[in-house]
């Protein structure tokens, strides 16, 4: 997993409740054995019609959001499976932040372990956001060490768990931390068989 | 002395932790990992290019079922899902674990198979690449859903870094009425109390209702916990639990089996203990439900109709939902018509939903307009439905009868609802695209699935003409 410290970019907003994972990647994609080159089917229901053209009426196809790397939603977002290729998709289309006032949480640690900054927010200030993304350009940086957002030259503090914080800041790998305690894995086999 | 009064929650996950550190997540150690061929094909690949081990393949255990053909074993129509059932099979030889592939008498769906093979047990911890995991907490287990980089995580390691999660008592006050299920009362649930009051939290389910419950039901409780937010939802052991239990292949025998047996039942919750949040609701109260949404929380009793726009919360949602289920709001839910019916899935699979829905449509015919499946949850359920005839009731009825596997619950293989198709399940999501792209979800117990692919509507089946419930 790669360390991510700050990101800069542009907003995508997602004006939906409740984004499940079947939507961020429905299940005939699901088929693949490597990690990669999941992007191109993200959200492909909302993105794609039955010709597999795409459709107009769906935001993330206009022009002006191509370049956006921070996605705006509401509520619950990531809810239903547990396909990590939903975090897998999210960041091979290009999203390195996603902001929402709450996260399902099997998908917060899938999106967690590629990475992917997740930040909670009370949602008025998400559907500020939401609505401004909306009308106009809005561009966010955020600063993961510092735990601020800003927009332009206003700031808010937003909260994560610090050894959330830890791992993104560092790019850890899970498995190599857990080995250093393989030991104690050994002493609790011992004693419970 | 005595110690502190703790629920089921606690003293499971006390028993588990390996390692814990202030302010950080407890080090779990995993007493069984479950695989199967979707989620696991990028762990093990993980693991060859770290060059590292499967710990314990003596814990983990694999099956195939989300993309294997239902009508005829020897025709897999898509070469990516083909090369995703032999790459299971490869990397299990290589690693020693135990697979029923789709050959195997023992194949079924991965939560229908754990508890029949004796596998779910009591107080163990269970993880698999699958958000239902929640279905092995009917047994008192602490069973969870974890992503693929956990997989190959619990497969080097045989642990899993999880925060404390707070537990919440869902309360059942009252026993279920006649033609009322275990999926009705958990549709309820979350129709009550919505899609995420689970979030962050352990749920068990506890009362008259509960106590009451086959273990089949229990698992259809808690399969759906997910649907709730809760990553796990348990119940503690009982008689229920042991009687089931008894005689499993992976289960102890005789002498071994009655001291087990006592320490499963002493993992029950203590009188007194307490929970962070408790929520209640009346089981006798409880109607045959039908979501008539996109997600498990939008949904209704039988008797009742679509929402009125100007009652809901998150409006433009449940416009969008109307929209994309073609329906109006104020809609009679006895006037929806269906042409699809799928009874199967690991929620309502088992033995028991099979001769409930048999009952319903013996001597009857399937509507014209209606396409019926039955999908036994494993190649065991199906032998024995086969034995007790119940294939011959439903396919007289014109239902056409399956090979185990999750089938149109995902629609993963060939068992596709097309789009715009309306199809009566008894499954666990509604999700738009779930059942096929544009297909249309309505969730129901197998009971009223079976009285709906009869009728081509929904009926309430505590009424349904002829059948003593
Ligand atoms: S039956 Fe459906 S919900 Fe259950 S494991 Fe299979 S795909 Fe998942």
């Amino acid at each position: 997993m790669k360390a991510i410290k700050n990101h800069t970019g542009l907003v995508y907003p997602l004006n939906r409740t409740n984004i499940d994972t079947d939507q961020i990647i429905p299940k005939q994609f699901l088929k693949r054995i490597e990690r990669t080159g999941f992007g191109q089917f993200l959200f492909y229901h909302w993105r794609f019609d039955d010709e597999g053209n795409k459709r107009q009426d769906f935001s993330l196809n206009k022009e002006r959001y191509q370049h956006a790397s921070i996605l705006v939603a509401g509520e619950n977002f990531g809810c239903g499976s547990s396909r990590e290729h939903a975090p897998w998709a999210l960041l091979d289309y290009g999203f390195r932040v996603i902001i929402a006032p709450s996260f399902a949480d099997i998908f917060y640690n899938n999106a967690l372990k590629n990475g992917i900054i997740l930040i909670k927010i009370e949602e008025e200030q998400v559907k500020q956001w939401l609505e401004e993304a909306d009308i106009g350009n809005l561009s966010l940086s955020i600063d993961l060490e510092d735990q601020k957002i800003f927009e332009g030259n206003k700031e808010y503090h937003f909260q994560i768990p610090a050894y959330h914080k830890e791992k993104l800041l560092n790019g850890w790998d899970d498995i190599a931390l857990t080995l250093l305690h393989e030991e104690k894995i050994e002493i609790y086999e011992n004693s419970n068989n | 002395m005595m110690g502190r009064s703790k629920t089921i929650i606690e003293k499971i996950w006390e028993k588990h932790v390996v390692y814990q550190e202030q302010e950080k997540p407890d080090l779990l150690y995993i007493d069984l990992h479950l695989i199967h061929e979707v989620t696991s094909p990028q762990a093990f690949e993980g693991l060859r290019i770290n060059k590292r081990k499967v710990r314990r393949p003596d814990l983990t255990f694999a099956t195939m079922d989300h993309n294997v053909p239902t009508r005829n074993r020897d025709v897999i129509k898509d070469e990516i899902s083909r090369k995703q059932m032999e790459t299971l099979k490869e990397n299990c030889q290589e690693n020693n674990i135990p697979l029923a592939d789709m050959f195997h008498p023992d194949q079924g769906i991965v939560h229908v198979i754990g508890p029949e093979l004796g596998l779910t047990q009591p107080g163990k911890t269970i993880v698999c690449g699958d958000s239902h995991t929640s279905t092995h907490g009917a047994f008192g287990a602490l069973a969870f859903g974890i992503g693929t980089s956990e997989v190959e995580h619990v497969l080097a390691t045989q642990t899993i870094w999880q925060e404390r999660p707070k537990t919440l008592n869902v309360h059942v006050e009252g026993d279920l009425g006649a033609g009322v299920t275990a999926k009705d009362l958990i549709l309820a649930i979350i129709a009550k109390f919505g899609v995420r009051f689970g979030t962050g939290y352990v749920m068990e389910y506890t009362g008259e209702a509960i106590r009451n419950l086959s273990m089949e039901g229990r698992m259809t409780v808690c399969n759906m916990s997910i649907e709730a937010g809760a990553r796990a939802g348990l119940i503690s052991p009982d008689e229920t639990t042991v009687e089931f239990l008894r005689g499993r292949v992976h289960v102890r025998k005789d002498e071994a089996f009655t001291t087990i047996a006592q320490d499963w039942l002493a993992l029950a919750t203590d009188d007194g203990a307490v929970y962070d949040k408790t929520v209640t609701i009346r089981g006798d109260e409880v109607e045959p439900q039908v979501t008539w949404g996109t997600n498990p929380g939008m949904c209704v009793p039988v008797s009742g109709t679509t929402p009125n726009l100007n009652d809901v919360e998150y409006k433009q949602d449940v416009e969008r939902a109307l929209h994309y289920m073609g329906l109006n709001e104020n809609q009679p839910i006895s006037s929806i018509h269906i042409d699809h019916v799928f009874i199967g899935s690991c929620t309502n699979s088992r033995l028991s939903d099979l001769r409930r829905a048999a009952e319903i449509v013996k001597g009857k015919h399937v509507h014209a307009n209606v396409r019926a499946i039955v999908v036994p949850g494993s190649f065991s359920i199906k032998r024995q439905a086969e034995q007790e005839g119940l294939d011959k009731i439903f396919q007289d009825a014109g239902f056409e009868w399956r090979e185990a596997g999750c089938s149109m619950c995902l629609a993963m293989n060939d068992d596709i609802v097309p789009p715009e198709g309306r199809c009566a399940s008894t499954s666990n999501r509604n999700f738009e695209g779930r059942q096929g792209n544009g297909a249309r979800t309505h969730l129901v117990s197998p009971e009223m699935a079976a009285a709906a692919a009869i009728e081509g509507h929904f009926v309430d089946v505590r009424n349904y003409a002829g059948v003593a419930l």
